[in-house]
């Protein structure tokens, strides 16, 4: 099955018309991801499930009403499903195997999706590329050399190499549009509480959102189309009508105001990168659209207070790998003692390791004012910088990073150093906005991402910009040579 | 800067123990990432008020209606040990906390 | 030197909900261990919260009985530790703003009454429980993790044992009364955390608090302060100083002992639960548990004396507890003269019900019985010492009184008809009697009644058979 040349479109029309059945498809699909994936590392386990699903849906029929029937997808594996090994990349849940299905996956198989299997990531989603996994480093799909990003690595490289065409992320500081941006594809992240969090494994419980990583912009909209949506399990989520995604691509960006905020092109972004970005808006422009330049003053404190808020909010949600009632417990231990605090330094990586400290410090008596509530108080003017750009403009776009995806091993010692690279995907979780991260042509041969930030649950613009830019350019057709 | 016995002081509270020399090198690094942090004392934040939440919900609440649907058995799937169906931990010394 | 002493009291009650705080699970006393929990009780990775609101209004109802002010805007904090009866090792409580604040409680000490203040209540989640055996591990029972507690936190102002002792029992009625709770301290649906400090009398400082843990009864709760009260004034009258630490209550031995000095504060690291949207309790949703509030002891217990006409302490004693509050209004209800029901259930009822340990609601006693029976008393039908027997038969049995009374044969006598040819005969073999009777020996007409007694078998109506009497003897 060639992804390269494929999308939802072609293969429900396949399928619907019977050229394809989707046992045959996932059948293929699995075959890709034994012949590619061992140079990628991008699947942590694969669902022997896979094949009866996929025939099941041929056995009831494709419905021409569910884009996603028999649709192979790769899921993210901080995501639990039933009975499939659930690991969020870390030791401590190596062997742990869910009794119940996330929303998102329920939502998936009721539409019909096949479910291949789970992919790498940054250990519980904490790192940028995917080197925080305790079982394998994923590679860039460009440079095998480079990192895929993360923390949603594995989908992206999964994606970009071809192994499947979606595959779920989540996003809680750029976790989606990074890796996105790093290996050439699109990366979706929805308003915050647009899609539930049940089933996924806390990291920052008011920044985590669960997205897309496609190759085309259209792809994305069908998925979230599907994963959309009040669920009565997670409290956050909005109530609020969920559009068809899909409704304004083709629509003509006549008309549309975007803000270039000067802070997205400023210090420590690669001027290589900043030009990709600036051709880009001259492409919105020719398509119609206004480009204006802004200031979101508060941007560069966006670091600081996200590590603050992610940190305290994860400290405190993984305190329950504990070693009592499932995961990791560590051998010999001796007191309950020991079953704490063996089981937690043992089965923990350096990474998790290192935030959950940031965090318990963040929120230790004495010092909750200075860093909890002042991070907190931070976010609100980040929120306030941002709303003031929507209340006159409808989409604001920039680089997803600062440079292009950067070595193995290259800043895997320097944790601060790594935080700096995420300044440009941060700020959007600390106000719960929708982004994506789409391909904006390369530098050295490596992939550009371009950042299209959209108002609250207002996706369907982000779609709209995205499908357009995508049209304009060939970046579809260029295929990872590492791929192949 | 932070000591290493501060470092020491909240690995306990969270439940995590060191080496010396990972003590060291988690005190430096936590050193860095302080100093990032104290940016924020730059920023005037009088009269702001804090944010928690993203999204502005309020009273999202279920009804209060019993389900006991999970199976007792598929929960003790992955407990490491238990007996019958009480989960078993290594005895607890400090009988009482709240 | 002579001390005064300084009494907090946190109250944890648990809501009577069908579901837990945070999870659907149902709530439960008593069943087969784990058996009612799910993947939110067990703090599964991926599982999120979700407010119950009849939980959250049950609250509201406990904070209005308690004349406290209710929060507008409030939300869910998480409460961090680790434990294993604790399985998210984060509580959600109410940390910032509670659910409610400045509330009071009025108790009576030697004929004295004193508010006593309610700093705040909250809403929470309670934790599972850990039994700990003798094979050297400890078991996890997460059943009753989740269930909705309210948390009612006194103002320093109880100042003796006793105080403690009176508060709990008007905090208890006014709580039961309400319905949101069965606040049981024997089954853990009320428990009681206590700290106490004695100063110099004029000391501006407060002394060094203690913890006493526990106390399962009030009475516990009074012996414990008790005893904490008078081993601190002997460590400070010897020179001593007051550690921060907690002790706990020994039945058997009738002291506090102690479990663990205390060093510094407990860091819970606090913070907004982000999985829980902010609550506005607004005035409709006050208005609309204010409707639903069931009557308070003290207004019952004005309405018994006022329009029924029962003696105050009667009426006290009818109010300290909830079933039999409403058992005496449902048998006033079924026609019951009040204060014959009131007298029945303050004597025999509650002699029955303490000689064999029992509760209103175990015994087959209904209020329509109770009702029925004082009537067959009021209307002639049985005597009052017949009524004794018919009270043993309904207490134990679900028996109509009426049918009873009459298939056994137990209804008085009290036809002219049927009386008049007995007495009739009595005098005519005792002339003695009635020669007696008219000399003035008023007791002649004591053994007259006894023999028609006799011959009755105890049936004979004494108020008819007195007026039978002296008519007849007036006759001769």
């Amino acid at each position: 099955m060639d992804y390269f040349k494929l999308d939802i479109d072609q293969l429900h029309q396949a399928l619907v018309n019977g050229e394809l059945t989707a046992a045959d498809l996932t059948a293929q699909t699995l075959e890709g991801i034994r012949a590619i994936d061992p140079q990628i590392d991008a699947f942590l386990t694969l669902n022997p499930n896979a094949q009866a699903q996929a025939k099941a849906v041929d056995a009831a029929g494709v419905d021409r009403a569910k884009p996603l029937a028999g649709i192979p997808v790769a899921i993210k594996d901080n995501i639990v499903t039933k009975d499939l090994t659930t690991t969020a990349a870390s030791k401590m849940l190596e062997n742990f195997v869910p009794i119940y299905d996330a929303t998102v996956v329920e939502k998936l198989a009721q539409a019909g999706a096949i479910n291949v299997g789970k992919v790498n990531m940054d250990e519980f989603a904490m790192g940028s590329s995917t080197e925080n996994s305790a079982f394998k480093v994923t590679k860039n799909a460009w440079d095998h050399t480079r990192v895929p990003g993360g923390s949603s690595g594995g989908s992206a490289a999964a994606v970009a190499t071809g192994q499947v065409l979606v595959a779920l992320g989540t996003d809680t500081g750029g976790s989606i549009r990074q890796p996105a941006a790093f290996n050439g594809i699109v990366g979706f992240k929805p308003t915050y509480g647009r899609v539930s969090r049940w089933g996924l494994i806390a990291f920052g419980s008011s920044l985590d959102a669960i997205g897309t990583l496609s190759r085309s912009v259209k792809d994305s909209a069908y998925v979230m189309n599907v994963i959309a949506g009040h669920d009565e399990k997670d409290a956050t989520t909005a109530d609020t009508p969920v559009p068809d995604f899909t409704a304004k691509i083709g629509q003509s960006l006549q008309g549309m105001k975007i803000a270039l905020p000067k802070e997205y092109l400023g210090d420590g972004v690669d001027p290589q990168v900043a030009d990709q970005i600036k051709a880009a808006a001259e492409q919105f422009k020719a398509l119609g659209a206004t480009v204006a330049t802004v200031s979101l003053p508060h941007t560069k404190y966006a670091v600081p207070a996200y590590y603050i808020i992610a940190s305290s909010e994860a400290s405190s949600n993984l305190q329950r790998f504990d070693g009592i009632r499932y995961g990791f417990r560590a051998k010999d231990v001796k007191n309950l003692s020991d079953v704490y605090v063996r089981s937690r330094s043992e089965g923990f990586g350096p990474e998790v390791k290192r935030r959950i400290m940031l965090g318990t410090f963040s929120l230790s008596a004495g010092f909750y004012d200075a860093y909890f509530k002042k991070a907190a108080q931070v976010r609100t003017l980040i929120t306030d910088d941002f709303n003031q750009i929507f209340a006159d403009y409808d989409l604001i776009m920039g680089p997803t990073t600062p440079t292009v995806a950067f070595k193995i091993g290259e800043k895997v010692t320097d944790p601060l150093t790594m935080y700096m690279n995420d300044i440009l995907t941060i700020p959007v979780n600390l106000a719960g906005l929708p982004a994506a991260s789409i391909p904006a042509g390369f530098v050295d041969g490596m992939p550009v991402g371009l950042q299209l930030i959209g108002k609250h649950f207002d996706e369907a613009t982000i779609y709209q910009a995205a499908d357009a830019f995508e049209a304009q350019n060939d970046y579809l057709d260029q295929i990872p040579g590492g791929a192949h | 800067m932070i000591s290493k016995e501060s470092v020491a002081h909240v690995a306990e509270l969270a439940r995590l123990s060191f080496s010396e020399a990972e003590l060291q090198q988690y005190t430096a690094q936590m050193d860095d990432i302080l100093n990032m942090f104290e940016q924020l004392e730059a920023v005037d934040t009088t009269n702001v008020a804090p944010t928690t939440q993203s999204i502005h919900l309020q009273n999202v609440m279920r009804a209060d209606e019993a389900v006991n649907e999970t199976k007792t058995e598929d929960l003790f799937k992955n407990v490491p040990t238990y007996k019958g169906t009480l989960i078993q931990v290594p005895a607890i010394i400090d009988k009482e906390e709240d | 030197m002579n001390f005064e002493t300084t009494i907090g009291l946190e109250v944890h009650v648990e809501l009577k909900t069908q579901s837990k705080m945070f999870s659907p699970s149902p709530v439960s006393y008593g069943a087969a261990p784990n058996t009612m929990t799910n993947v939110i009780d067990w703090g599964f990775p991926g599982v999120l919260p979700s407010i119950n609101k009849g939980a959250y209004s049950y609250g509201i109802m406990v904070a209005l009985a308690l004349h406290a002010k209710i929060a507008e805007f409030t939300h869910f904090d998480r409460k961090n530790y680790f434990y294993p009866d604790n399985p998210k090792a984060y509580q959600i409580t109410q940390a910032e703003q509670p659910l409610a604040t400045d509330g009071w409680v009025e108790i009576e000490v030697d004929g004295k009454k004193k508010k006593i203040g309610i700093a705040e209540l909250h809403v929470e989640e309670d934790a599972g429980k850990n039994q700990h055996e003798a094979d050297g591990y400890s078991y996890v029972d997460l059943n009753r993790q989740g269930t909705p507690l309210v948390e009612i936190v006194s103002k320093p102002d109880i100042a003796s044992p006793e105080e403690a002792y009176q508060y709990l029992e008007q905090l208890r009625q006014i709580v039961q009364f309400t319905g949101a709770s069965d606040v049981k301290m024997e089954e853990g649906s009320m428990r009681v955390d206590t700290n106490l400090s004695v100063s110099p009398i004029g000391s501006d400082k407060w002394g060094t608090k203690t913890e006493i843990k526990n106390l399962n009864s009030f009475n516990h709760v009074r012996d414990g302060l008790a005893y904490e009260q008078k081993r601190q004034q002997a460590v400070l009258r010897a020179g001593g100083l007051i550690r921060q630490e907690t002790r706990r209550w020994d039945v058997d031995k009738k002291e506090t002992i102690l479990m663990r000095v205390k060093e510094g504060a407990d860091d819970y690291r606090y913070f907004p639960e982000p999985d829980l949207p902010p609550v506005h309790v607004t005035q409709e949703w006050i208005k609309d548990v204010q409707a639903s509030l069931p009557e308070a002891p003290a207004q019952r217990r004005a309405r018994y004396v006022n329009e029924w006409g029962i003696p105050e302490y009667d009426a006290g004693v009818l109010t300290q507890t909830l079933e039999m509050a409403n058992f005496f209004e449902a048998a006033v209800a079924a026609g019951a003269d009040a204060k014959q029901a009131s007298n029945w259930l303050m004597g025999e009822v509650s002699g029955y019900l303490n000689a064999e340990h029992l509760e209103l609601k175990d015994v087959a006693l209904t209020p329509a019985h109770l009702a029925a029976m004082i009537n067959l008393i009021q209307d002639g039908t049985i005597s009052s010492k017949i009524a004794k027997k018919v009270f043993q038969e309904i207490i134990k049995n679900d028996t109509d009184p009426k049918a009873w009374v009459e298939q056994k044969g137990l209804v008085q006598l009290s036809d002219p008809a049927k009386l008049t040819p007995i007495i009739t005969e009595i005098l005519d073999n005792n002339q003695q009697s009635i020669d007696d009777f008219k000399a003035g020996k008023d007791r002649a007409i004591g053994f007259l009644v006894g023999n028609i007694m006799k011959q009755t078998r105890g049936k004979a109506n004494p108020k008819v058979v007195n007026q039978i009497l002296m008519t007849e003897i007036k006759k001769r």
